[in-house]
């Protein structure tokens, strides 16, 4: 789908970029063994090599490095054998060694794709530039006192992936829908919660303008975006920042800038003047990164099934519609339950259940699929007493509410309030002559030749059977009354 | 290439370390001198040969993912200049 500025000089093309600061999932610290995991007591998940002691020296986790192959294997990227570490020097009070240990020349993971899935139905590949392994940093508190901050380093040194993609998107849509699949992606490999309101993955936005067929232009870094709403609505106010810069005659300069929700703006976050002088080089501390091909292969060969795959899969062997599948692949537990409740049914049935009422009830209650007030059983016994002509699916939606209040089960509710459905056609007669007694006026229209007074007819009876005629039956039983 | 004093006092300024101009000079000095020192390697001829990153162990040893330290806040804070509580106090920096 194409976005486009239209300015008076002509219509200006976004470029966006996107590097992705995902949280790696593991027990420990990437090089030391204090916990990795969120909040504690402050500075209590801190070793003294987190804290820089002089001295202390890094070990690498190997869960943090799996991890990482993992993503990569999930990103269809290639594998360095051998990469390594180096020292990305800056000056800041949260960063105890006045470097982090990143990977700068010889990253872990290479070159891998995205594909992402646009709202017209169109999918896309973004590429991966490449994923490296670094420490976080710890955390600044600025509001405790008035005159000094209060640093906790119980996030420096937990693992990062940075996972940076090439400048392919070109719509804030894009970007959305990147974020969103490989936030699938993580989740599906287990190697990160993708949880940006927590911080465990967040993203630093890449933005220039250009007109068709140009060059790059300048561009500037948003930091540090803390969700796929704001990275979007940063995108767009960003390039128009740009756009009337460059209408003006002026040139944007590179820079870094924070996006501000409150305001909707981007402005410029540091000084320029030492801006991107990491002085890199290699760790002296460690040793290459060698990673054995078994290894690698073994952990290629325990790879769940991807969002990709599944996609497909679910297509192919339940038949439902491919928007369907891409849908209820979006989340791992949701896949599981439509597989759940699928399994033996009617899989268009499950699948529109799901999409429509579940997801519905979800919304409206808060919760989501792992704490669902129906759960996949119960869901496929509803479907069962749809399929057995138990009920009919006007009254199903009932039940369901119903389902969704108490926690019942479909059979108990429609025991207790009656709402089998009548098959019975002694019961559906007695309810046409009932229905056509009560309106001789608009029986005589009817048989004057007004034929749509029909449905007016069905309308009545099934009113008149509480909801529960059986639909096919009562328009047999009164087809034939009337014909009479 | 030699170092030139505007060099050594951004240098400096990245560091966060203030220096004098006396100071400037003398580092400028010294500085050059290490890195002459350093600059006499590349007298030797190494074409064709891989860089080295380390002798001995040519790998780096992997740990297993298991919490084995953390929960000394004293020890961590012992050489701190200030704390406020559980915390480093620092500066008050804000962006």
């Amino acid at each position: 789908m194409s976005y486009e500025i239209e300015r008076a000089t002509g219509s200006w093309e976004l470029v966006i970029g996107l590097e992705v600061h995902a949280q790696v999932i593991s027990e420990s610290k990437l090089f030391s063994g204090a916990s990795a995991s969120y909040g504690g007591e402050p500075n209590s998940h801190v070793s003294l090599v987190d804290a820089a002691f002089p001295g202390m020296l890094p070990v690498i986790n190997r869960e943090c490095v799996a991890q990482a192959v993992r993503t990569g294997l999930g990103l269809d990227a290639r594998v360095n054998l051998e990469s390594r570490f180096d020292r990305k020097n800056y000056f800041y009070a949260d960063l105890p060694a006045g470097y982090q240990i990143s990977q700068f020349t010889h990253p872990v993971i290479g070159a891998g794709k995205v594909e992402i899935e646009l709202a017209d139905g169109s999918r896309r590949e973004i590429g991966v530039t490449r994923l490296h392994l670094e420490q976080d940093a710890g955390k600044s508190l600025h509001d405790q006192s008035p005159d000094s901050s209060h640093i906790d380093l119980n996030r420096a040194g937990v693992g990062l992936m940075e996972i940076v993609s090439e400048p392919d998107m070109r719509s804030p849509e894009e970007a959305g829908a990147y974020l969103r699949k490989l936030r699938t992606i993580l989740r599906y490999l287990g190697t990160c919660d993708g949880n940006m309101e927590e911080g465990s993955m967040r993203a630093d936005v890449n933005v220039s303008v250009r007109k068709a067929g140009e060059p790059f232009r300048t561009r500037c870094e948003i930091k540090n975006v803390n969700s796929i709403r704001f990275v979007m609505q940063a995108i767009e106010v960003e390039a128009r920042r740009q756009v009337a810069i460059w209408e003006s005659g002026s040139a944007v300069d590179q820079e870094t800038r924070l996006f501000d929700p409150q305001r909707g703006e981007t402005r410029a976050l540091r000084s320029k003047e030492d801006a991107h002088d990491y002085r890199y080089f290699p760790d002296p501390d460690l040793l290459p990164l060698v990673l054995e091909r078994e290894w690698v292969d073994r952990l290629r060969a325990e790879l769940p099934e991807l969002p990709d795959a599944k996609r497909r899969r679910l297509a192919e062997e339940y038949g439902i519609p491919d928007y369907d599948a891409s849908v209820l692949v979006a989340e791992k537990p949701v896949a599981a339950f439509f597989e759940t409740v699928a399994k033996g049914r009617d899989a268009r049935l499950a699948s529109n259940w799901m999409l429509g009422d579940l997801f519905a009830a979800l919304n409206r209650t808060g919760r989501g699929i792992e704490n669902s007030p129906v759960s996949a059983e119960s869901l496929g016994g509803l479907l069962d007493l749809i399929a057995d002509g138990t009920i009919n699916g006007r009254i199903a939606k009932d039940v369901f509410e119903e389902m969704v209040e108490t926690g019942d089960g479909a059979g108990v509710i429609v025991e207790r309030k009656g709402l089998r459905q009548v098959t019975d056609s002694g019961a559906i007669d007695a309810a046409i002559e009932q229905v056509l007694g009560a309106h001789g006026d608009k029986l005589a229209e009817f048989r004057a030749g007004k034929d749509k007074l029909f449905g007016f007819f069905v309308g009545q009876v099934m009113k008149a059977t509480g909801g529960k005629g059986n639909p096919a039956l009562v328009n047999a039983a009164l087809k034939a009354r009337l014909a009479s | 290439m030699p170092l030139d004093t505007a060099t050594v006092r951004r240098i400096a300024r990245l560091a966060r370390i203030g220096i004098t101009d006396d100071e400037a000079g003398r580092l400028q000095g010294e500085l050059n001198g290490i890195l002459g020192w350093v600059e006499q390697l590349s007298e030797i001829d190494v074409e064709g040969v891989q860089p080295l990153s380390g002798v001995g162990q040519a790998a780096l040893r992997m740990r297993e993912d298991k919490v084995t330290d953390g929960n000394k806040v004293d020890a961590v804070l012992s050489n701190a200049p200030e704390r406020a509580g559980p915390f480093f106090a620092v500066p008050k920096v804000v962006e």
